[in-house]
Parts: structure tokens; C-alpha cells; sequence
């Protein structure tokens, strides 16, 4: 199917090549067919998107009248200790979890792109964690967490029956965690995907060269996946820099401030502390810093100058 | 050709501005849930369990009252309290707005959102509700909200098992003895105090007490005054050392952080004899009897938060929070606004109201009612200890996150939360907190 898809893509832009009409800027259907989605972008993103924007210029508690205060919500947020601790929070959450994730994900992928009916078995069942909501997911490694009540102490297994959640040393990392427990099967999907699309010559002249599994793996798979890598690392990446759910069911960015990234920043002094200037200002950081990371993502994969190194095309 | 694609862009630009013009129109206008209209009034209520009794009225009233229907919308504690500000700020929230008091209805009356109920229901409050509950219903000797349901001071609750079990005879009544019996129960192998440190807002009954207790009431004034450098008070200074000393004597244990008060896990350590004290709101009564029951009935102890020997604060003083108020929209309609006024005059503390209150284990703040209460208590002496306390309390300081304004109730639970981890200092909260005055 998805095949098909860029097949089609390809013969576009062949035949575009080819002909080159000078006179004919569209070919193919109408413009109005994107209309749906452009008015769904437009209302519930762009227009909440310059909402933001602007309401960080202001002064609003939620109830009495929006009064603009020019750079006052900007000086005072970017001098917020809150706010750089919620930064620096943010960018170990978003570094470390994408480093835990993709090399656990490169390999369940590698795994499960095999024949073996066992591994599609398998596969199956590494999929579960991704039917469930978040915020129940959250719920369950709490209560198995808990020091008093979890499994640690019902197991009498001691480091398990640490205070996990409660320790601002370890509370992210524990988040960290639940986090690849939640998102490695959707990632893992995708390299599987990808895995899967690497011609079998490849491999076969591989094989006759003399190449063991070891070798085929580091030699042909990885620099194959080079850019699912990247769509995938941009989406883990730009993912992480809006997790909400789990942390704030969890931590509630506790103990202390050690899980209080970003997200949960903009809605605790949007919706507790009703600033909600404040909170605006945080919201066009985030906006700003996952906008950032795809441009720069994509430029160092080089994926707008994408080429196909599949056989015939 | 050109004109052609230019077409286009222009056709495109005047779908998406069309459509999301009709999008936006019907979004504001889906909010039948608020938006009182026509003759009757609209209230959103909690789903909890204390709430049925008063629920029960709303039907009783709309019995009696074909012409003057109250809609009744239920909702969950924290959806409500994230819903019910931006639905008063757009104007379209219930005829009856319900709150805790403290600075949320101080923002709606600076901003008109709520009406002045004096003249309706003044004599009604003054001669039912226990002073210090009605006092908080008033803004510069106006009435703007009504009480209604329970009320929720913060006692230390005790296993006296656990205690027994540990040679402690009775609850403390000074400082010094709290920390013996820590010492104590820290030496039979169990976490002295349990404290859902994770929902944040039980360290503010610590800390609200503490400050009382040492400084006397004057020092919440003028912090809640807004004075510079009120928290600065030695007082303050001094219930910040003191917390940390409990925490360096491992009063808490080593798990309170993660605690939560939504996942009952303080009263659950309570109740399962693993911890001897709790210092928690009266809500929680309910809970000890649907965890364990034989410990509610037999094992369950109450007592006032302990004296600071030198300190000037009285120990009949009370933290916690008032009860629950109503306030009446001023974006409801007139006739709207006259049912639900009506409605206050005729349900508030009715006597079907008082009865069905006690028997869920909650107490009414309400004058007179002492044999009301002798005949609805279950054995254990619950009902007429809360309710002595509340009438004989000298003062009785509202939650702290709901009597300061959002932001700095916000700010002190963070930095409380440091305090309590050894993260920052007693004068270092101090200085952080000074800065929310300014």
C-alpha cells in the first residue's frame, strides 16, 4: 500500500520532469480537496497558535479584563527559575529517552521484521502497551511503584520497594522509564516497517560475500534505516518535548520540582496560578523549541533532498 | 493561468475563514451546560458522596417549583475547579456558583461576576451558620456566598493500636511530646506520621499550623494582607525549622513523597497499622471506615494539632478548610438569578439538609444543633468532637491555597514542597515567598 504510494509520487514527478509544463502549475486534482484538513489546521491550530502568541503579551487571570503589558510576561519568564529548571528538565527528558529508546527499538524492529511466525507472535504481543491510554498507564506504574503498597514490598523485593516516584533523584528517570514502556512498541513498528522494506539481494549478496548476521545487521539494516531514523527520532524527539498525561498523573511534576518539564509548567501557571500570560510564554517556548528541533533534525538527515535506494527506483 | 491558481489561494483562504467562522460560532454556542436562560436557574454540584443530601433538595425543589426548574450538573472535584473560572470569565457558567471561599470569590466580586446577596439572605446566614464559617461568605461586610455542606477542619488522627503498641498512652498535646512519640514509634518499626506529601496540599496544614501555633493568628493576617516582607516573620522561620526537624527525625518516613491524598495512601497507612498519626481534614472519616472498619470503630483516634510550648497561638485554633459556598452569577438572568435566591432562602441548612449531612459523617456548620448531633453520632465521639472544636475555635485559618490569591498559593506549595525535601532553607522560603508579595 504504502508502496503504491510513493510509486505514484515517483511517476509524478518523473513525468512532471519530463514534460515540464510551463502553463500548468497543477496538474492532478483539485486544490479544494485539501480543504478539510487545511480548515481543521487552520481553526484548531493556526488560530490557538497567534491566540498564544499574542496572549503572551498580556496580562489575564482567567476572569477580569486581558490587558497587554508589552515584554513584562517575557522578562519575567525567562528569568523564572521555574521556567530554566522546566528547560533543563525538558532537554534530559527528551536526550535521555530517545537514547534508551532508539537502540531498543532499532533492534525489537530488526527482530520482528523476521519470517518466524513465533516473532510476529511476538510482535503482537510488544504491541499491547500502546493500546492503552496513557493516563491508565500512569495510574498502573504508580500504584506498582508505590513503596508502601507496590510490588516491592509485596514481593519483598527491596530496591524495587524504593521510593521511586518520591525521590527527586531518581523521579525522571523512573518517568523515563514508563515513557519507553509506553512509546518503544509504536517506534519499533515503524523500524520494523523500514527493516522490512531493505531488498532481500542485499542480504543474499551479502550472504555470498561472506557476511554473518553480525556484519549484515551493522552493514546493510542500519545504514538502510538511515531515514526512518530520522522521521523517527524527529517524531520521538518532538513527542517528548509535549509529554503531559503520564508525568502529571505520576509526579504532578514532583517531588520538589524534578519532573516539572515544560508542559506541565505552562499548565500549572496557566490553569492553578491562573497567569495565564505567563503560561503563554512557556507555550510559544515549547512551539518554538519543537519547530527548532524538526527543522534541524531534517537538515543534518538531509531528508529534503530524500532519495530511494531501493532496487529500481 | 495564473489567475487561475490566484483564484484558488483566494477560494481556499474564504472556506477556511467561513468555516472557521462557523466552527467558532457553534462552539460558543455548545455551552448549554452554564448559560442560564428562560425561568429556571442551572447549578453545577460535586459528585461526591457528602453531596447527596443536598442534591436531594434540588429534586425536592423542582417538585414544588414546575415553573422555576433548577438543572442540576455534576461534575468531579478537580474537573470542576478547572472548568468553573473560564466558564464565569466567558459568562457562561451556572446560575449557582459554588466554591471554597477565599480568593476566587475575593476575583469574583472584584469583578462583578457574582452578585451581593445581603439584603436576601444576610439575617438567614447570621442567625444558622456558625460565625467563622459565615464570616468567609462576606467581602467588606457584604454577603456574595452562601455556606452549604460540611464542615472540614484538619485534626491529628491517631491509630491508638499503633500508639499503644509503641508505649504511647494518649496523643500529644505539646511539641516536645510529638516528637517523643516519634522517636517512639520510629523505634516499634513504624512511619510516626503518614503524610501524602505527593498531592503537595497536606503540608500546608503543617505549615499553617505551625505558624499559628508560634506566632498566633496575626501572622497569617498580615501575610494574607499582602504586607512586604510578611514571610519574614520569625514565626514562619521558626515552623519551617520545625517541619525539618521532623523530617530529620524521620517523623514522615522515607515514602511521603510519593504519597498521595487521591489514592487515600496516608489514611490507608493509618488505617492498616503501619503509621500512628495523621494530620488530615475531616473528609477523611468516611475513608477510615471504608478501608477498615473495626480499626474506624474501635482503633480511630482525633486530636488537636499539639501546642508549641512559648508560642502565642491558642490550640483551639483550627486550619482546614470552611465549608462549601454558593454564590449567585451575575451573567444569569434575572429571573434565573430570583430562583436560585429563592431557592438559598428555603434550602439553606434546612433541617433535611442538617440530618442527611450527620448521617454520612459529615457536620454541618450550624448553630444550636447539639442534640442533632448527640442522636446522629455512631459510638465514637466523632460528630461532637468536630463540632466543639469548630464552635469553641478561637480562630480558623482558611486552606492556605485557597485564602492566598492562585499564584502565590501556587508558589507556596512549591516551595513548602522544598522545605519539607531540604532543598531550600527556612530563610531561603522565605525570601522566595516574600517576592510573591511584591
Amino acid at each position: 500500500m504504502a508502496n503504491a504510494i510513493y510509486q505514484k509520487e515517483d511517476d509524478d514527478r518523473r513525468s512532471t520532469s519530463a514534460k515540464l509544463p510551463k502553463n500548468h502549475l497543477h496538474r492532478g486534482p483539485s486544490l479544494l480537496y485539501t480543504a478539510p484538513a487545511l480548515l481543521f489546521f487552520g481553526v484548531f491550530a493556526l488560530v490557538p497558535l497567534v491566540g498564544v502568541a499574542i496572549l503572551s503579551f498580556t496580562n489575564w487571570d482567567g476572569l477580569s479584563a486581558i490587558t497587554f503589558n508589552g515584554l513584562g510576561n517575557w522578562n519575567r519568564m525567562l528569568n523564572d527559575p521555574l521556567v530554566l529548571n522546566a528547560i533543563k528538565i525538558t532537554i534530559i527528558l527528551t536526550v535521555v529517552s530517545w537514547a534508551v529508546q532508539t537502540p531498543i527499538c532499532i533492534l525489537l524492529g530488526t527482530f520482528m521484521a523476521g519470517p518466524q511466525k513465533y516473532r510476529a507472535l511476538l510482535g503482537v504481543l510488544y504491541f499491547i502497551p500502546l493500546l492503552f491510554s496513557s493516563t491508565a498507564v500512569a495510574i498502573t506504574f504508580k500504584k506498582l511503584l508505590d513503596p508502601n503498597f507496590g510490588v516491592g514490598r509485596a514481593f519483598g523485593i527491596d530496591w524495587l520497594a524504593h521510593n521511586w516516584l518520591g525521590d527527586p533523584k531518581t523521579a525522571l528517570y523512573a518517568i523515563i522509564f514508563v515513557v519507553s514502556w509506553c512509546f518503544i512498541p509504536l517506534h519499533s513498528l515503524l523500524y520494523q516497517g523500514a527493516v522490512r522494506q531493505v531488498p532481500t539481494s542485499m542480504y543474499e549478496a551479502a550472504t555470498i560475500d561472506g557476511a554473518g548476521t553480525v556484519r549484515q545487521f551493522f552493514s546493510i539494516t542500519l545504514p538502510q534505516l538511515k531515514y526512518t531514523f530520522a522521521t523517527d527520532s524527529t517524531l520521538m524527539i518532538v513527542g517528548s518535548l509535549t509529554y503531559f498525561d503520564l508525568v502529571y498523573v505520576m509526579t504532578a511534576g514532583g517531588p520538589g520540582n524534578a519532573t516539572r518539564i515544560l508542559p506541565l509548567d505552562m499548565y500549572l501557571k496557566g490553569f492553578k496560578s491562573y497567569d495565564m500570560g505567563g503560561a503563554s510564554v512557556v507555550g510559544v517556548i515549547i512551539l518554538a523549541l519543537g519547530i527548532a528541533v524538526s527543522l534541524i533534525l531534517n537538515r543534518l538527515s538531509g531528508s529534503d533532498k530524500m532519495e530511494s535506494q531501493m532496487e529500481g527506483a | 493561468m495564473r489567475g487561475t491558481l490566484r483564484n484558488k489561494i483566494v477560494r481556499f483562504v474564504a472556506v477556511i475563514v467561513a468555516g472557521g467562522t462557523l466552527l467558532g460560532t457553534t462552539a460558543c454556542g455548545s455551552t448549554p451546560a452554564g448559560a442560564a436562560s428562560g425561568s429556571g436557574a442551572t447549578v453545577w454540584s460535586l459528585n461526591d458522596s457528602t453531596w447527596s443530601s443536598v442534591k436531594e433538595t434540588f429534586v425536592e425543589w423542582n417538585k414544588d417549583h414546575p415553573n422555576e426548574q433548577i438543572k442540576n450538573e455534576e461534575f468531579a472535584n478537580d474537573a470542576y475547579k478547572e472548568k468553573i473560572r473560564s466558564a464565569i470569565g466567558s459568562g457562561n457558567g451556572p446560575t449557582l456558583v459554588l466554591s471554597w471561599g477565599g480568593s476566587p470569590v475575593t476575583d469574583y466580586v472584584s469583578n462583578k461576576n457574582v452578585v451581593d446577596l445581603t439584603s436576601d439572605l444576610n439575617s438567614v446566614v447570621k442567625s444558622k451558620v456558625l460565625d467563622v464559617v459565615a464570616a468567609e461568605g462576606y467581602r467588606d461586610g457584604k454577603l456574595y456566598a452562601v455556606p452549604v455542606g460540611q464542615v472540614q477542619p484538619a485534626i491529628l488522627w491517631t491509630n491508638k493500636a499503633v500508639l499503644k503498641e509503641a508505649g504511647i498512652s494518649a496523643a500529644p498535646t505539646t511539641w516536645d511530646e510529638l516528637l517523643q512519640d516519634v522517636a517512639k514509634l520510629k523505634a516499634a518499626g513504624k512511619t510516626p506520621i503518614s503524610l501524602a506529601g505527593g498531592s503537595k496540599w497536606p503540608y500546608l496544614m503543617w505549615a499553617a499550623y505551625l505558624i499559628d501555633r508560634i506566632g498566633g493568628p496575626d501572622v497569617m493576617k498580615d501575610i494574607l494582607a499582602g504586607k512586604t516582607n510578611a514571610w519574614s516573620n520569625a514565626a514562619v522561620i521558626e515552623a519551617m525549622a520545625k517541619i525539618q526537624q521532623l523530617v530529620d527525625a524521620g517523623a514522615f518516613g522515607d515514602s511521603y513523597t510519593s504519597m498521595t491524598a487521591d489514592d487515600k495512601a496516608d489514611t490507608a497507612l493509618l488505617a492498616n497499622g503501619q503509621a500512628g498519626f495523621d494530620l488530615m481534614g475531616t473528609w477523611v472519616y468516611a475513608d477510615f471506615a471504608s478501608i477498615n472498619a473495626s480499626f474506624a470503630k474501635n482503633d480511630l483516634g482525633f486530636a488537636a494539632f499539639p501546642k508549641v510550648e512559648g508560642g502565642k497561638g491558642d490550640p483551639t485554633m483550627l486550619t482546614g478548610n470552611l465549608a462549601n459556598y454558593w454564590s449567585v452569577a451575575s451573567s444569569a438572568s434575572k429571573t434565573s438569578r430570583a430562583t436560585a435566591v429563592s431557592y438559598l432562602k428555603s434550602n439553606t441548612y434546612s433541617d433535611s439538609i442538617v440530618k442527611g449531612l450527620l448521617s454520612s459523617g459529615g457536620v454541618p456548620p450550624v448553630k444550636g444543633i447539639e442534640n442533632e448531633i448527640k442522636s446522629a453520632d455512631d459510638g465514637t465521639g466523632f460528630l461532637t468532637y468536630v463540632y466543639n472544636a469548630v464552635k469553641k475555635a478561637s480562630s480558623y485559618q482558611l486552606s492556605l491555597d485557597v485564602a492566598l490569591p492562585s499564584a502565590q498559593g501556587q508558589a507556596l506549595l512549591n516551595n513548602l514542597e522544598q522545605v519539607f525535601l531540604k532543598q531550600i532553607t527556612p530563610k531561603q522560603f522565605a525570601e522566595a515567598m516574600n517576592k510573591t508579595l511584591e
